[in-house]
């Protein structure tokens, strides 16, 4: 997989921001920095209110899936440039939807807004509408997604790589530092997982390391190339920047973003859980 | 409370924090407020924990847990950091100078 397939830099997207058949699309959760100014021309998507299912604990479904897309003007031969906040959080998961629903011409910007806006680049407050389309999802690729029941049967087997903050892996704490602290009834982790936060996959400026770096900080943590692998963290966001550069970036095969996370585990009744540092 | 990701308004009181280890704080160049910062704060081995983006003010605050950390912010006009020791419970001061 070679890296300029999935990634755009930040220069080519400006050099860009007109080009015919390319949409940039800003996705996060708190979508209040769009409204203070965006990539000229992009549109927003809205992790919680447009991409969760409103009634059941899933992400929306391929139909939902086709009617925000269209509601959105992207079509099916348009290239989709994703980018948000939270160094791409919610943008590679994002990423990670598009991928499961059969669209294959989706690339992230690296570094997301946070290098746009270190580097100074334009934003911008008009509002962008763009023409309905008719855009088709294919059928959910299940060879991406892990649910709890094959995160149960890979303890000892799989590669279980655990994203976290090493104080949310040991359990000291229930999630990331900038949160009040609430999530799952159980802290700790998923025996058997290794812990390799997020943030080593990624530079200060969130863009992603090279791919030497990142084979050289995976190799070390303890994973074996020649065994699948699922990553987990919380609720399935930090997880898909792990499993893009596990999977779109570094090529490994067999990689699953589990979105249930530590928020569903950790709430199980009977599995399994470690505490600490797993190292021993 | 939501089970989600984002983070809460950086300007806002600090409530329901009984008994967490609170870091709360500014970023400032010279005298005047940071706004639009990514604020990092970074572990005692210096491993990232987390970051937010200060409020048009400079605020930010983490949720942490009583430990020594170090607080990184990044601007378009400059980076900076602090020390901070958070020996228990309640809200702990720090000022981040970018330049």
């Amino acid at each position: 997989m070679s890296r300029e397939n999935v990634l755009v830099s930040a220069q080519w997207a400006e050099d860009n921001l007109d080009a015919p058949g390319v949409v940039f699309v800003e996705v996060d959760e708190d979508t209040s920095a769009y409204e203070t100014g965006h990539i000229p021309g992009a549109v927003k998507i809205d992790w919680k209110n447009e991409l969760q299912d409103p009634v059941r604990r899933d992400f929306v479904d391929r139909a939902g899936f086709e009617k925000l897309l269209s509601a959105k003007g992207v079509a099916n031969d348009d290239l989709v440039i994703l980018y948000g906040g939270n160094n791409n959080w919610f943008a590679a998961y994002a990423y990670w939807y598009f991928k499961l629903y059969g669209h294959d011409s989706v690339k992230l910007l690296d570094g997301g807004r946070k290098k746009w806006e270190l580097d100074g680049r334009p934003l911008s407050q008009d509002v962008v509408k763009r023409d309905e389309t008719n855009f088709s999802a294919q059928e959910q690729n299940l060879k991406l997604r892990a649910f709890r029941d094959e995160v149960v049967d890979a303890i000892n087997t799989k590669n279980l790589v655990d994203v976290r903050s090493p104080d949310e892996f040991s359990g000291k704490l229930l999630a990331p530092a900038h949160l009040p602290q609430e999530s799952a009834q159980r802290p700790g982790h998923v025996p058997s997982a290794i812990n390799v936060p997020w943030a080593k996959a990624a530079n200060e400026d969130g863009t992603f390391k090279s791919d030497d770096e990142l084979r050289e900080i995976y190799k070390e943590a303890g994973i074996d190339e020649s065994k699948a692998t699922i990553a987990y963290c919380r609720i399935g966001e930090r997880s898909s920047h792990t499993w893009f550069a596990l999977h779109e970036l570094l090529g490994y095969e067999d990689v699953k973003n589990y979105d249930g996370s530590w928020t569903e585990y950790g709430s199980l009744v009977g599995v399994p859980v470690e505490t600490g540092t797993g190292k021993e | 409370m939501s089970s989600s990701c984002g983070a809460p308004d950086q300007a806002a009181p600090i409530t329901g924090a009984e008994g967490q280890t609170v870091l709360s704080g500014r970023v400032v160049s010279g005298e005047a407020p940071v706004g639009g910062a990514f604020v990092r704060l970074l572990d005692g081995n210096g491993d990232f924990t987390g970051e937010v983006v200060s409020s048009p003010n400079g605020e930010f605050r983490f949720y942490a847990a009583p430990g020594s950390w170090t607080v990184r912010a990044l601007h378009r006009t400059g980076n900076g950091e602090a020390s901070i020791q958070a020996d228990g419970p309640g809200v702990h001061e720090v000022a981040v100078a970018v330049a």
